[in-house]
């Protein structure tokens, strides 16, 4: 049963987290991430939830911990932003190589430097290949519902990966919205007792987590971790599926807005959608043939089917929230078109915008719309929208 | 080159929050830098992440604004390469006894000749009011609304392990504060200056205090300057340590 509230993005992050009532949470503060904190200490200072909360004193050491405390048998959940993310980049690979289950939600901001509080996607592109599950959420509800079937996902024995659901800086964080939540006994009975796998401590099933692994065997233990990761686009469909029959909410790779017959497409992440839409709209009543693409699932990055949904345009703008410093323009980019490489006709053109926190206006957007229709870009080179140089 | 040279007029008012001690004590640090006649030829500011670590932004000084924690190695790669200059960090507790304290306890340790003064004011003020590696016991915080149940980090213990110089100073008591600078400067070798500072908006505001001057008035109650140099200061104490001779550590493998 679905109740209605008003939350900002870090408040319904916060609420998911306390209805999974994790074992353990490790966490250290940084904008835009903290105030989740702040609610989930609270959860945890009115003992409404079981949580063993450890605020430790770097995020090197909050996802050590959880690394840990995952491998210990515990069900385990952190959140972080930026910097705190690419301080934990070591570890954060290795949670995926134990093929730990833990969900760590990032507050997307942008990366120094020079300092910057405000969103932009580098952080958790920067992570791309780290071997974590991506869900990009576009508001506050997304965040919610991500997190909660993150939980599913990152458990399924056929994945057993890490999961990072994300959602944009201050424009979500902070951002109050209507959103549905779910019963504590729903989402417990959604989520399932945790069972741990090959815990350490259990005698009788003695096991050693990351020992060296040289020419033998690592090879071997990547092409497993690979595997997973295809495996685990069947289960995070499934698991939509199964979370829209609980709440009218059904999840799949991404959400296809008025793509069918559209010549012009944009494809993005996050908040920015909301606005595309919007566009999308008041160029429809024109009869402009337009849509968006927005992309919910980034890793694994369900190449075949943006094919099918998309393949059909006529031209197709990626919107990347980061740059890549490749020279080409930023990193959604290169995976779309490769996506679409000798199976469509369609001109694919990347544009970066927002970094830092600039806004990305509907007059924006409508220019990308007019430069695709009226074929004026080269897609030999990335577009950066709404910068002075 | 008087004080008003080392401040950026146009930069002001600064970022910091109405009552924040930070503006006190780069007022002692510029003082000091006058008498000492520190200036951008001979001197420069690093600082970490932070409320405090935005302080090198209002010196005329030149200086690095780092990432979170890795103030020290920043000034230590700059004290080699340059080593006629003066390398001052100025950062907070989070980022130097938290994130960062590890390369604290190392570069005093190596006795390297840089100084760091620390704006400790118990909280990470800049995220909004989170507990810090220096809250007190019980202090209520927003990620400890049941009373902090960490002990603080003993800062004084981890630099007099090294016999590295240490002083501590409040920004109440302002002719000690600027004379601990100045002595740290003078100091060649590792020096560490641990001012504690007032937070009023995320932190003393939550613990009953009304304004910055109440907690300025905690300090002068709670903090007594002891006279000279002593070997250690008590908790409640605060002044100047001596710089003891380097312990001659024997090696456990000789004879």
């Amino acid at each position: 049963m679905n109740k209605v509230v008003a939350l900002t993005g870090n408040e319904a992050a916060a609420e998911a987290m306390r209805q999974i009532n994790p074992d353990v949470v490790a966490a250290y503060p940084i904008t835009p991430q903290t105030e989740l904190m702040h609610k989930f200490s609270d959860f945890v200072a009115d003992a409404v939830v079981k949580t063993e909360m450890i605020l430790v004193e770097s995020e090197h050491s909050a996802m050590s911990a959880c690394i840990g405390a995952c491998a210990a048998g515990a069900r385990v959940m952190t959140a972080t932003s930026a910097n705190g993310l690419a301080f934990m980049w070591e570890v954060v690979y290795i949670a995926a190589s134990l093929r730990l289950p833990i969900v760590m939600t990032v507050v997307n901001r942008a990366l120094s430097g020079p300092i910057n509080i405000h969103c932009d996607h580098s952080d958790t592109m920067g992570c791309r290949d780290s071997g974590w599950i991506q869900l990009y959420g576009e508001n506050p509800q997304e965040a919610y519902d991500n997190i909660i079937q993150a939980i599913r996902i990152a458990e399924h024995p056929d994945v057993r990966l890490p999961v990072m659901p994300t959602f944009d800086g201050f424009i979500i964080s902070h951002t109050l919205e209507r959103l549905e939540i779910l019963s504590d006994e729903e989402v417990g009975k959604f989520i399932g007792a945790w069972k741990p796998v090959h815990p350490l401590l259990d005698i009788a099933h003695p096991v050693t987590y990351g020992p060296l692994d040289l020419q033998d065997y690592y090879f071997e233990h990547k092409k497993g971790q690979a595997e997973a990761m295809k495996r685990a686009k069947g289960v995070v469909l499934a698991v939509g599926k199964e979370y829209g029959a609980l709440s009218g909410r059904e999840y799949g790779f991404f959400e296809e807005y008025k793509t069918r017959d559209a010549e012009q497409i944009i494809l993005c992440l996050g908040s920015a959608s909301g606005t595309v839409k919007s566009v999308v709209d008041g160029l429809r009543e024109k009869g402009r043939r337009t849509g968006v693409l927005k992309l919910r699932m980034f890793r694994p990055f369900p190449a075949e089917e943006i094919l099918s949904a998309i393949g059909h345009a006529k031209s197709i703008a990626v919107l990347d929230r980061a740059e890549g410093f490749s020279g080409l323009g930023g990193p959604l980019f290169p995976e779309v078109r490769s996506a679409l490489y000798g199976r469509s006709d369609a001109k694919v053109i990347n544009y970066v915008y927002g970094l830092g926190g600039r806004d990305l206006s509907p007059e924006m957007i409508l220019s990308v719309f007019d430069d695709l229709e009226e074929g004026r870009i080269t897609d030999r080179e990335a577009v950066h929208l709404g910068v002075r140089i | 080159m008087s004080v008003r040279n080392y401040l950026r007029p146009e930069r002001l008012p600064t970022y910091w929050c109405p009552g924040c001690g930070d503006g006190l004590v780069i007022t002692s640090m510029a003082e000091v830098f006058e008498e000492l006649h520190c200036d951008e030829k001979n001197t420069v500011l690093v600082s970490g992440i932070g409320c405090a670590a935005r302080a090198p932004g209002y010196f005329t000084l030149e200086s690095v604004h780092g990432l979170h924690g890795r103030a020290v190695p920043i000034a230590e790669g700059i004290k080699i390469v340059r080593p006629e200059l003066n390398v001052v960090i100025i950062s907070g507790d989070g980022d130097l006894l938290g994130i960062g304290l590890n390369h604290l306890i190392h570069a005093s340790r190596r006795d390297t000749d840089i100084k760091v003064i620390c704006i400790d004011n118990q909280i990470y003020g800049m995220t909004g009011g989170q507990k810090s590696p220096t809250t007190a016991l019980g202090v209520k915080t927003l990620t400890s609304p049941e009373g902090n149940t960490d002990r603080p980090v003993d800062c004084q213990a981890l630099i007099k392990a090294h016999n590295s110089f240490y002083a501590r100073a409040t920004t109440f008591h302002l002719p000690l504060l600027k004379k601990a600078i100045r002595a740290a400067m003078e100091h060649r070798g590792f020096a560490m200056v641990d001012v504690r500072s007032q937070c009023p908006v995320n932190y003393g505001r939550r613990l009953g205090y009304r304004n910055a001057y109440e907690m300025l008035m905690h300090f002068k109650q709670h903090y007594k300057p002891v006279k000279g140099v002593v070997d250690r200061l008590a908790h409640d104490e605060i002044g100047i340590t001596s710089e003891n001779p380097k312990s001659q550590i024997q090696n456990p493998n000789s004879a």
